[in-house]
């Protein structure tokens, strides 16, 4: 395309069901005192 | 939903509802000030002496492909009042409600949490990590985090409650993490050989230049503390090897260019920096307010230029807030259900207590049960459970919620008492981080 590049696509990481819950918890990171689940890792090894 | 904006020389558009992101021109950013996927006509009646018709056209039908591809204007499918297992993986370990500092910003109140100063005894940490293991359902991974007031107070406990969690986890099949909060007075080197070989991160808390840490973070004989840790600190990640730790700072109204604090911070060898806006009242003389954000969302601009300057210069440093992963980030479910507090992530005061999560300690009216509680039953659940970005009306709206995830509760219900209105000030940070660090992506691509 030459108006647009696309960096990411869908990025949401649509899983079925409830997702697994294997990934950290995010206050357990560095931040303890605001939310910042979008720099999480998913850890689901089953995808 | 999108959210367009301009970072440095990259315009940019993120498809809310895909997490889609595009580095666009400024003709298709002009175009998106107006085009809605099927009113066209509107766009060459508006735009027509600005571009040309072919012009537009073009850069119209490259908007249509993706939209066919569900890549904008993608439609949000994830209302879901879905429960989560009701399961605990999760727990901040309060070994300590006593500090050797005397913190002017301290959200514990200098360690007591508004109680009595204690120290957390083994059988209490025992009866944690037990009832950790029992209420975890079927989640392998699990979380320890001992923080306080100051943790390594009381490190032989620490020491014997790693010992037992290394001993049930196998005879459970769980894997625990272990990590640490410290405000790094006591680490000598027992100390740091001890949480290089069982801590999984650790968080070292310093504020960032001499005088500015000096202000707030005091001993309790009102002296500095930078010159009693900094030596500590350098020492500790000299040995840490490929160890994840934090150097992690707070910044008030006194320090506003906190970029220079992550800056001296780096220059000092450290890689892993993270620094966090204060959440205060007006009231104390210290406390961020609405009319310093100007000057706050700047610094965030300047802590962006030197990002992509050291990269490119092969000098990376992590910033934990422009932390973002386009490709491997959590779920949609994680998004919608936040931070997990008061559900699978919980505080465990000294005396066994137990409360939604580390901000919530000693706030009676939030308590949840004990660790002893031989029938545990989580009343607050539902509460926390449903606070969550479809219930929040600010959020529901806001282009950032799948990020931040509706932000953190203790926040909203400290500054507005109500978990489901976020804390303003915090919000408009947390957008301005996102949009650095997705901005840094695009401005480092190839």
């Amino acid at each position: 395309m030459k108006h647009i590049k696309t960096i990411s696509k869908s990025s949401l990481n649509i899983t079925n069901g409830k997702g697994c819950g294997e990934c950290q918890t995010s206050c357990q990171s560095a931040c303890k005192t605001s939310c910042t689940v979008a720099n999480q890792k998913c850890e689901n090894n089953d995808k | 939903m999108f959210h367009k904006y301009l970072f440095k020389d990259k315009h940019i558009v993120l498809d809310i509802n895909s997490g889609a992101v595009h580095v666009i021109d400024k003709i298709v950013f002009d175009i998106l000030d107006i085009y809605e996927g099927d009113n066209k006509n509107e766009v060459f009646s508006v735009l027509s002496n600005e571009y040309s018709k072919d012009e537009i056209s073009e850069a119209i039908s490259e908007l249509d492909y993706l939209k066919s591809q569900g890549l904008l204007f993608s439609d949000d499918v994830y209302i879901s009042n879905k429960a989560k297992d009701p399961v605990v993986k999760a727990i901040c370990l309060h070994v300590a409600h006593d500090c050797n500092m005397n913190c002017k910003y301290c959200f514990g109140s200098q360690g007591s949490f508004e109680g009595i100063r204690e120290l957390m005894s083994l059988d209490t940490g025992i009866a944690a990590i037990d009832f950790l293991i029992k209420n975890s359902g079927k989640r392998r991974n699990l979380e320890v985090d001992f923080f306080g007031g100051e943790p390594l107070m009381n490190f032989d406990v620490i020491k014997e409650i790693v010992s037992y969690g290394r001993k049930v986890e196998m005879n459970n099949n769980k894997k625990i993490r272990f990590t640490i909060t410290t405000n790094g007075i006591l680490l000598d080197d027992e100390k740091i050989n001890y949480i290089n070989d069982n801590m999984e991160n650790v968080i070292l808390s310093i504020d960032g230049r001499l005088e500015v840490n000096d202000k707030m973070r005091r001993t309790w004989n009102d002296k500095g503390t930078y010159e009693l840790i900094i030596n500590n600190y350098e020492k500790f990640i000299n040995k840490r090897n490929d160890g994840l730790y934090y150097i992690r700072g707070t910044f008030t109204k006194e320090n506003l260019d906190f970029s220079e604090d992550v800056k001296h911070l780096i220059n000092k060898g450290f890689k892993n920096v993270s620094i966090e806006p204060v959440v205060v009242k007006d009231h104390e003389d210290y406390a961020i307010k609405i009319e310093h954000l100007d000057a706050i969302l700047n610094e965030y601009e300047k802590l962006s230029d030197l990002y992509i300057n050291n990269a490119k210069n092969n000098q990376m440093f992590d910033f934990f807030h422009f932390n973002i992963d386009l490709e491997q980030g959590p779920c949609v479910f994680k998004r919608i259900s936040g931070c997990g507090a008061g559900t699978e992530y919980m505080a465990v005061a000294p005396n066994g207590d137990l409360y939604p999560c580390h901000q919530f300690v000693g706030n009676n009216g939030l308590k949840i049960g004990s660790v002893y509680d031989v029938d545990y039953s989580n009343e607050l659940y539902d509460i926390f459970n449903n606070a969550h970005i479809y219930n929040k009306e600010k959020c529901r709206t806001c282009w950032a919620k799948f990020y931040c995830s509706g932000g953190c509760h203790a926040n909203a219900y400290h500054m507005n008492g109500n978990m489901l209105e976020p804390y303003e000030i915090g919000c408009e940070m947390e957008k301005k981080r996102i949009e650095c660090a997705i901005g840094i992506k695009a401005v480092l691509s190839k």
